[in-house]
């Protein structure tokens, strides 16, 4: 480990649930800042428990988590988590829920204001802004989940498969922004997501994690440039690099 | 709009068909007025004893809207309790139960001993028979909130108190108002059991349930029937009072208030 203290750091982390099967076990991992990382593995290897362990939701059997140096706990207000589905309070509309954390976290009126209308502008939603989410498409609900994220200047959002439930022309649009929107801001990402495809174009490491119990199979660097868009999906080398990782994840399955 | 239209035609159709046919009946076979009067005997009752029977009408409002505002009042302060932990939960939901099962006619004559008859205690009979449905929706809504929707809050540092106002309280507003109309409707059935025992109030005058037993004993049918429409016409209106409101709070977010087709 270098001197810096790492952005993310899991050490020998364990769990089971009150029945004792083991959901994971013996995860060892270091994130550095500025890093989009990926869990991938089969459905049951407890990516999603990994990640809520992270945020400080589900507590560990074992081991230890540090973020930033600090226990995730007391680190929640450098952390955003964005989950499955939008998550949006349906009596709010767009505008009132972006501006649900800061409101929280007592933001005044003013600040959220601003606030709300640079993160709306950022995802490109400031024209429904008095909107309620049931009348937004899936895609829209994920954007203002994801500008409620933002709002609090997060550094480091966590990703529960956020666009699972997205058709593949929104999701691979939401991919490219999410992408631009982390190289422009440098936050430090960790998505969970059960496609290689999308775990290829946005991370720079892929943890792939075997199943009962949970534990890393292996810690791929994607081998693309670090800018990508629309065109890299296209391109020999990302298919190439799709394959690879495809073949890694099948090995995985079937070890 | 169109579709409204039509059902409102039909409704009426009905009702027309339904007021023809006791007409014929009581034409056809003679039936005397005490036993079954006519509907236009029953139309000029309501003309005629229109005062005494919107005084009537009146006192019962009054027990039954204070009743049901009450029991909102008091069943949500239940509901926020029960939704604080499971533990307090179990330990004291039965007694919901207990309340919506004890038969109110049996309990109103005690009410009213230890109470004395009067609007008050018919308040109070009122109250008992709405509570169990508010307490039992509120809570049920409060304590259904998504666990993500929890861990949206928990993130953000959300205290407890803020969790229960700005999220399962909103959250648990539909389901308030399922109870709500569920008690409109009985509230008058409340108010009005209690006035069958309270007896009169004000001096020869009470609500519906003491005008009933009085017309009953006084074999005044066709003023019965009024009674019966006037008391009918009333849980109705409540029960789409509170349609209204809940259509007025929750229609720009909740499924439960949308027209199907619109939008």
């Amino acid at each position: 480990m270098s001197d810096a203290i790492p952005e993310i750091a899991l050490c020998g982390v364990s769990k089971r649930f009150h029945s004792g099967a083991p959901v994971l076990e013996e995860i060892t991992l270091s994130i550095a800042k500025g890093e989009f990382v990926s869990f991938l593995g089969p459905s049951g290897c407890g990516k999603s428990t990994l990640l809520r362990m992270i945020a400080g939701l589900t507590p560990v059997s074992a081991g230890e988590i540090a973020v930033n140096g600090i226990t995730p706990a007391n680190a929640r207000e450098m952390m955003s988590f964005i989950f499955q589905d939008a998550t949006l309070l349906p009596w709010r509309n767009v505008e009132r829920n972006v501006g649900l954390g800061l409101e929280l976290e007592w933001a005044t009126r003013a600040v959220r204001t601003r606030k709300v209308a640079e993160m709306l502008a950022l995802v490109g939603l400031s024209s429904v802004a008095r909107l309620y989410p049931r009348q937004l498409s899936g895609g829209m609900k994920m954007r203002v989940s994801i500008a409620r994220a933002l709002a609090t200047r997060p550094r480091i959002l966590l990703m529960d498969e956020p666009f699972a439930a997205l058709d593949e022309i929104t999701r691979d649009r939401m991919n490219e922004e999410l992408l631009r929107l982390q190289r422009q801001h440098g936050w430090t990402v960790v998505f969970v997501t059960h496609s290689v495809a999308e775990a290829v174009f946005l991370s720079s490491r892929i943890v792939l994690l075997a199943a009962h119990p949970g534990r890393v199979r292996e810690v791929v660097t994607v081998d693309l440039q670090s800018s990508r868009t629309g065109e890299t999906r296209t391109s020999e080398k990302f298919e190439d690099e799709v394959s690879r990782v495809a073949g890694i994840l099948r090995g995985v399955h079937t070890a | 709009m169109k579709r409204h239209f039509v059902t409102a035609i039909n409704a009426v159709v009905v009702f027309a068909g339904l007021i023809l046919l006791w007409q014929l009946l009581v034409w056809v076979l003679r039936v005397p007025a005490y036993l079954l009067p006519a509907p236009g005997q029953v139309a000029q009752t309501i003309v005629v004893r229109f005062v005494p029977l919107v005084s009537s009408l009146s006192i019962t409002v009054e027990a039954a809207a204070g009743g049901l505002a009450m029991s909102i009042v008091a069943g949500v302060a239940v509901a926020l309790v029960f939704a604080q932990s499971p533990w307090v939960r179990r330990m004291l939901y039965p007694y919901t139960i207990l309340l919506q099962t004890v038969p109110i006619i049996a309990v109103a004559p005690l009410i009213l001993m230890w109470i004395g008859s009067g609007t008050w205690a018919v308040t109070v009979v009122a109250f008992i028979i709405c509570l169990a449905p508010i307490i039992a929706n509120t809570t049920q809504g409060l304590v259904s909130v998504e666990r993500n929707l929890i861990d949206l809050f928990l993130m953000h540092k959300a205290s407890r108190a803020q969790i229960l106002f700005r999220l399962r309280l909103p959250h648990a507003l539909p389901s308030l108002f399922v109870g709500m109309r569920i008690s409109a409707g009985i509230s008058v059935i409340g108010a009005i059991t209690g006035e069958l025992f309270a007896g009169s109030s004000r001096v020869g005058q009470g609500g519906l349930g003491y005008s009933i037993l009085y017309a009953s004993s006084q074999l005044q049918t066709a003023y019965l029937f009024a009674l019966v429409i006037a008391a009918t016409v009333l849980g109705f209106s409540f029960f789409f009072l509170v349609m209204f409101l809940e259509w007025y709070f929750l229609h720009h977010w909740h499924e439960s208030t949308r027209v199907p087709g619109a939008e």
